[in-house]
Order: structure tokens, then sequence, then C-alpha cells
């Protein structure tokens, strides 16, 4: 089976000032519907890079990416993104937010009930559908990540990209988001990306981890399939034998095999 | 154990049921209770300017009263320009009306001036900071244009247009509009790109863009630009009123001073005063208005 999106043999360099820096080199990798892909590497090794690549907003420099075998290079509704920092609109309530992603992608297809009832159903997803008159000064940190998921959400993306998007926030409410993110994968089954440098956020969420080497030139160093049946419960594996096996893999690859050097650059 | 105890007491703090935060209101219960409080701090407000204009009146009037005296003293003012100052709005006949519509007709050449100025400027300024190219070649330009008095534009305005009214319009335009178009390209150039990837994953198209994004983020900016030009408008009208001729406030001090009605100068640069800051104020406070949550993100 054709994986259902597909990265092929992608570079990506940036040149500055008539140097070249390339971040990313032979990036290949497919990723099947309904998956839940983390990929995790140390700060600057481009994984951030790679998620702007698929969701379009930078353009590769050789290879492609190919959704359902169709190759995209612009941005669209389809891959919606979760911004590490959220990304609300501050003048915009957050039912407002959610209303212009809405409007956009539906404004043609569906009526102004139905949309109001979309929005407050991706509110309620996320459990924000009380503060859907706040804007995004007036909410906490996680409150906002869950407006950009919901805003995300509503775009009924077919593949929903996520950046970084619980590294802002504190321990305690990065789980009930991590909590949050899992119950929509299990409810909806969306084909979710997730950027992260948490390697148990990672080894809990995914269905297969990528690690990248260090840049420049980063690769796929290693991808490995985390075995575990959902739904999971974070207090129950913290002593499973699969679940501390996954974690070491990862943290014997990002701590001795690629140790992240300071002074590489 | 303790794990998932904590965990559900953090989810209680978090739980979604709970109100939102309650906003304090310090100033009710003084103001209700306590006026002596209120009627300390209205004094302390109005006292201080109070004293400083009776100051500056008293020394006026001690320096103006000698029989050699080249300028009237308060007093003589108040006498002599008894109707202008308490009957703003009479009217007898085409060229004596009160000080209220001269300020009116002004306004209102400002109003149509500054408002063109407003709309030009803040579609020149979005091309700007959207665009380098355009920038790149419009920014010099602007910038030696801008540094213009508004009065030397005049004399080529009167040619073009072979008029007055139309040429006093040019001038408030071409004054306001400069700090606009900067003040507006850089509130362009500052939209954080986060704001930009999110118009291009929803693939907004320029228009959208530029009314949904552009315009709201960059409003703190663009109000900046807004509350000097306005300014800049009037002290121009006034100038260009004085050479143009017609009903306005620049006119008839160039009629009283040419009349020698010095008290009814002084009255109407009062008048001018006054106007001018409400203007700013009325901008500030649109500014405030319509800005009001973009400053906290």
């Amino acid at each position: 089976m054709k994986p259902y999106l597909k990265l092929d043999h992608i570079d990506k360099s940036f040149t500055r000032g008539g140097t070249r820096t390339e971040v990313l080199k032979g990036i290949t990798l497919g990723i099947d519907q309904g998956e839940f892909v983390s990929i995790i590497g140390h700060s600057g090794c481009g994984k951030s890079t790679l998620l702007n690549l698929i969701a379009g907003l930078t353009k590769v420099s050789a290879g492609a990416v190919l959704l359902e075998d169709k190759e995209v290079d612009s941005p669209g509704p389809e891959r919606a993104v979760v911004f590490q920092n959220h990304s609300l609109l501050p003048w915009l309530t957050v039912y407002e937010n959610v209303n212009l992603a809405v409007a956009k992608v539906f404004g043609s297809t569906r009526t102004r009930a139905e949309r109001h009832d979309w929005i407050m159903r991706n509110l309620d997803l996320v459990q924000m559908a009380h503060a859907s008159d706040k804007r995004p000064a007036e909410i906490s940190g996680g409150m906002k990540q869950r407006v950009g998921i919901a805003r995300a959400l509503s775009m009924e993306p077919k593949i929903l990209l996520l950046d970084e998007p619980f590294g802002a926030l504190d321990a305690l409410t990065r789980a009930h988001l991590q909590d949050a993110v899992m119950d929509i994968h299990a409810r909806l089954g969306n084909t979710m990306i997730m950027i992260t440098h948490d390697v148990d956020e990672a080894v809990l969420l995914s269905d297969r981890i990528v690690m990248m080497t260090n840049g420049p030139a980063a690769r796929i160093g290693e991808v490995l399939d985390v075995p575990l049946d959902r739904p999971r419960k974070r207090v129950e594996l913290a002593s499973d034998r699969t679940y501390l096996r996954c974690r070491e893999a990862v943290l014997k690859f990002l701590y001795e095999r690629h140790r992240f050097v300071e002074a590489a650059e | 154990m303790t794990v998932h105890a904590l965990k559900e007491h953090a989810a209680e703090m978090a739980a979604p049921s709970r109100p939102s935060e309650v906003v304090a209101l310090p100033a009710k219960p003084s103001s209700r209770f306590d006026a002596a409080a209120l009627a300390r701090r209205v004094a302390s407000a109005v006292l201080p300017p109070a004293i400083v204009v009776l100051a500056i009146l008293l020394v006026w009037e001690a320096a103006c009263s000698s029989p050699g005296a080249s300028l009237p003293p308060p007093t003589q003012v108040w006498s002599e320009a008894y109707d202008l100052i308490v009957h703003p709005f009479f009217n007898f006949g085409p060229q004596d009306v009160g000080l209220g519509w001269r300020i009116l007709a002004s306004l209102q050449r400002v109003a149509v001036g500054f408002g063109l100025a407003a709309v030009v400027g803040v579609a020149i300024g979005a091309l700007i900071g959207q665009s380098v190219w355009a920038m790149r070649g419009l920014d010099p330009v602007f910038q030696i244009l801008r540094t213009v008095p508004p009065l030397a534009w005049l004399p080529l305005a009167l040619a073009a247009f072979r008029d007055s009214n139309p040429a006093a319009l040019f001038v408030i335009f071409i004054t306001a509009i400069w700090p606009v178009i900067i003040n507006t390209a850089v509130g362009v150039r500052n939209i954080p790109q986060d704001y930009r990837n999110v118009a291009q994953i929803l693939r907004l198209n320029p228009v959208e863009f530029f009314f949904k994004i552009m315009v709201p983020a960059a409003a703190p900016y663009i109000f900046t630009g807004l509350r000097i030009g306005i300014g800049l408008s009037w002290l121009a009208i006034v100038a260009a009123e004085m050479l143009t001729g017609g009903v306005g406030i620049g006119f008839f001090i160039w009629d009283a001073w040419n009349s020698s009605r010095l008290p009814d100068i002084i009255v109407a640069l009062v008048y001018i005063g006054v106007v001018g800051f409400m203007l700013d104020r009325l901008v500030a406070a649109v500014g405030a208005f319509v800005t009001r949550g973009t400053s906290a993100s």
C-alpha cells in the first residue's frame, strides 16, 4: 500500500549572504493514514524546518512532499498546523479565531448555522466552549493552545501538524493537553505529525518516532515503532516494559549516538 | 496514587467550570462612600492647571495694562470680543458668522483632506510594508517629500486645481499623509510571522489578508500615524486658510489682523488650541477603542 503522506528524498538548504547552509539531507519517509508520528531531535536539527516543509510554509530545495500521491508545495488548510506559540490573533475572541478558519474553509459549503455548530463542536472537543467569548489575553497558556488545536481541527485537515505544541507549557498542563490530543486522535483518527524534544511525550503519543541526527545536513537517523496498545494511560505505562524499552532506545539515540554538541556550529 | 491525586487536583484547578478571574473594581466603593476622596482627586486634577492659567492671565494683564502696550490685556479681550466668546454660533450674513461656524468650516476641510490621507496613506503604507521593492523605490522619495513644509505645496496646488478650496484640501492631504504612510509601513513590517503563517495556511487572499490580519495587527501603529497626521493637518489648515480665504478659522485670523482686531485673534487662538486638543484626544480615543486587546498576545 502506498503511504498517505510521502516525503521523497527531501533536501533543504538556506542561502544567506552567499553562504549555503544545508539543513536537511535526503529525508525519505512514508506516513500512513491515521498514524501518529513524532519527530524528535536536538534543537537546531531542522525538525521545525521539516514540519514547515510538510506544511508548505517553506519550499523544498530538492525532492517532494506527496500527499495522496499529489505534490504539495504551498500551504493549505488540509495540512493544518498547531503552532508552538498558539498564534491566535489577539484582537479576535476564541470563537472568532476559530471562525476565521471555518468561514474561510467552509464559507461556501456550509450554512451559517452549520458553521456555528461546527465551531462549537470543535471548541467542545478541546473543552474550551465555555470561553468562546474571551480574547486570547484573558485565558491561560494551556487554554490558548487548546484553542489553537481547535482552530486547526476545525479546518478538517487531512494531516494535523503539531510544532512542539506543548513546549511552552508547564508539566501538568502539558500532561492534560497530551491526554486531550490522544483522545482526539482516538476519536477522529486524524493523521498527526508532531515535533517534540520531549522523549516521554514522543513515546506516549506516537505510533512511530522519527529520530533526527544533528545538523547541519540532518537526516533521519532511526525510526522506532512504538507497539503500545491504545488507549494509553500514562500512569500504567510508567512501569510498562515496552514503554521503557522504547524510551531507552530514544534516549540512547539522543544522548549516546547523537549527542548534541554545542560547538558544532 | 499520589501522582493520580495530584493530577486530579490539577484537573480541578484547570477545570473549565471555574468562573473567569474577577476583575477588581477598586474605584467603586471609594467613590460611593468617600466623597471627600473623590473631591480631593478632582481637585488635584483641576486645581494645578487652573492656578497656572490664572497666573498667566494675571501676568498678561499686568504686562499689557500700560497705555503704550502693543497687545490687549485679558480684560480688554473679554470686553471687546465678548460676542465671539459667548455666542460661537451667531450668523449675521456670509462673512459675519460666529467662531463655531468658522471652526466647523475648517473642521470640514480637515475631515475631507485627512480622511483621504488616512485611506490613501494606509493603502500605500501597507504596500510599502508588504513589498520590499515598493519600499526600496518609494521610501527615499517619501523621506524627501515629507520634509516639505505644508504651505510650500499651496502655490502648486492653486495652480493645479485653479481654485482655493481644493487647494486647501490638498495641502491638508499632503501634510497628513506622510506620518500615516510611514507608521503603517512600520506596523505592517512588524506583523509577526506567526500571523502570516496562519493566513497562508488558510489561503487568505490579499484582500482578506489586508482586512483580517494586516489592518488589525498594524492598528496600533496606524493610529499613531493618524494621530500625528490629524495634529499636522490642524496646523496646516489654519495657515492654508489665511492664504486661500473663505469661511474658516484661518481666514478669520487674517481678516482680524487686517482690521486690527487683536482681541478677536486671541479668542481664535484659544478656539484653535482647544479644538486641536480635542481632535488629538478623539483620534487617540478611537485608536484605544479599536486596538483594545491587540497589544497583549
